[in-house]
């Protein structure tokens, strides 16, 4: 593997009750590329990014982040919980329904895992955080608390959150999907914004226009394989599999 | 001299047992407090084999008369050997007890939170007892302010108990003169003043406390 590589995935298997979600992925997300996974509902999109940060533990399969791997130490043992949050920490990820933490203001939900898990010093933190909060534009409300945040907004918190702990590689999943339609443009420009910045990420996302503009390789999921890689153009274009071609078709809107 | 006049000469008493009240009631409820969050913490799945003794302990106290565990405390431990002193084994007797009411209250605010924010801080690379401290554990005590309200006032009403096993506290205070002067109306409107008096003192802290979870959005929970 090469120094340039983000996120590698080999072999990966997940089962939930005896039903196969993930078979055999393999996946290479090179740094400062964006990896858009596509799909129908079902397809194991979500399961497959939440095995890159082992919210979900594959039954099967390496995954390393930066070329260290998560989930198995070295010597092939379970990792313990504290060694899995430090491999963890080295990724940020973005939910669906933005989960920021109600109890502590903007600003805060930025610096609390860079303060109490990376150990770095307030102000440094602070300093960061402003940082962030502007280039995601929600600089004007870091004092304010979650719950008078529209869904746009909160989303956008999160993302800067994310971003905080200097990630290798930023996972989203359906960002813009619980957002009203009006919304999803503003969250959508910042990740668009991102990418223009050389950051590492890989979204799942049903924004096709979105994931054309941004991707630099788009992965099509169907019953937890991947039948179909490429990039943007010829993907939306000329795919291979008639499959795609229907899925597009559908979702041309 | 009236009745009156004779429980002004004797307020010394009733100081000595106010005081005495409040300093079992702080220690005993502060101590439960830090039981209730111990148990969560265990039940939140960082002590797996723990989990069922612990239910079963917590619901077992949870039936219990408040008196009998004190008659147990301080009556029974000697059978096996531990040997409390009464005032001891009243303290000991309420921060159990109110303990495992406090896991029982944060354990049912505790399911109303989606499982997401969880996730996040999981995705953050926090680990289990960061997590409980920094994100958990502050927000059930904003939504599970009223509760907790509820549970200090019953936690104080249970120190009068404590007077069946010789603890000197303002209950005992009343009692005593009462008995020495037969006059038992004016001596326990007295304590009940006294216990009227910390009871709102501490309903009025925990509403103003109110602002923290408003702001927040929690006080519709
Ligand atoms: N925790 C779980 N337990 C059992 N089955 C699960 C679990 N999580 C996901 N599944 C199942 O795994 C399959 C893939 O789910 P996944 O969430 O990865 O799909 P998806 O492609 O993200 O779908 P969507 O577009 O609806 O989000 C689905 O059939 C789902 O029901
Ligand atoms: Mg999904």
């Amino acid at each position: 593997m090469s120094e340039a590589t983000a996120v590698s995935i080999q072999n990966l298997s997940k089962s939930f009750d005896e039903i196969e979600v993930l078979r055999d992925v393999d996946l290479m997300v090179n740094k400062g590329e964006v990896v858009t996974i596509l799909g129908s509902s079902g397809s194991g999109k979500s399961t497959l990014l939440r095995c890159i940060n082992w919210l979900e533990q594959p039954d099967r399969g390496i995954i390393k982040i930066a070329g260290q791997r998560i989930g198995v130490t070295d010597g092939g043992k379970p990792m313990s919980m504290r060694e899995l949050a430090k491999v963890r920490a080295r990724t940020g990820m973005v939910f669906q329904s933005f989960n920021l933490w109600p109890h502590l203001n903007v600003l805060h939900n930025v610096t609390e895992a860079p303060i109490h898990v990376l150990g770095k010093s307030r102000s440094e933190a602070e300093a960061y955080a402003h940082e962030l909060l502007d280039k995601v534009g929600m600089s004007h409300k870091a004092k304010a608390y979650p719950n008078t945040l529209s869904g746009g907004q909160k989303q956008r918190v999160a993302i800067a959150r994310a971003l905080a702990m200097r990630p290798e590689v930023m996972l989203f999943d359906e960002p813009t999907s619980a957002l009203d339609p009006e919304l999803v443009g503003e969250v959508l420009a910042v990740i668009k914004a991102l990418s223009a910045e050389g950051y590492t990420m890989v979204i799942v996302t049903h924004e096709m226009t979105f994931a054309r503009a941004v991707s630099d390789q788009v992965v099509f999921l169907e019953k937890g394989r991947i039948i179909e890689r490429a990039d943007p153009e010829t993907f939306f274009t000329r795919p291979d599999t008639e499959r795609v071609r229907k899925f597009l078709e559908r979702n041309e809107g | 001299m009236s009745n009156w006049e004779i429980l002004w000469l004797e307020r010394a008493q009733f100081i000595d047992g106010f005081i005495s009240t409040l300093e079992i009631f702080g220690l005993s409820i502060s101590v439960a407090f830090v039981i209730g969050c111990g148990m969560l913490y265990m039940l939140e799945g960082a002590k797996p084999r723990l989990e069922v003794p612990l239910r079963i302990f917590v619901d077992s106290m949870r039936m219990l008369p408040f008196l009998i565990l004190v008659y147990l405390l301080y009556y029974g431990l000697p059978s096996f050997g531990i040997r409390l002193n009464a005032w001891w084994a009243g303290v000991g007797a309420l921060a159990v007890y109110h303990g495992c009411y406090f896991a029982e209250i944060f354990r049912g605010v505790r399911q109303t939170f989606s499982p997401g924010q969880v996730e996040a801080a999981r995705a953050c690379g926090f680990n289990t007892g960061k997590m409980f401290l920094r994100l958990i554990l502050p927000q059930i005590i904003m939504r599970a302010r009223p509760l907790i309200g509820n549970q200090l006032i019953y936690a104080l009403k249970d120190t009068a108990f404590l007077v069946i096993i010789t603890v000197r506290e303002l209950t005992a205070a009343a009692n005593s003169l009462s008995g020495t002067y037969f006059i038992p109306t004016e001596a326990f409107v007295v304590v009940i003043g006294c216990y009227w008096l910390v009871s709102m003192s501490m309903e009025l802290i925990i509403k103003q406390c109110g602002r923290f979870s408003a702001k927040r959005g929690f006080d519709n929970v």
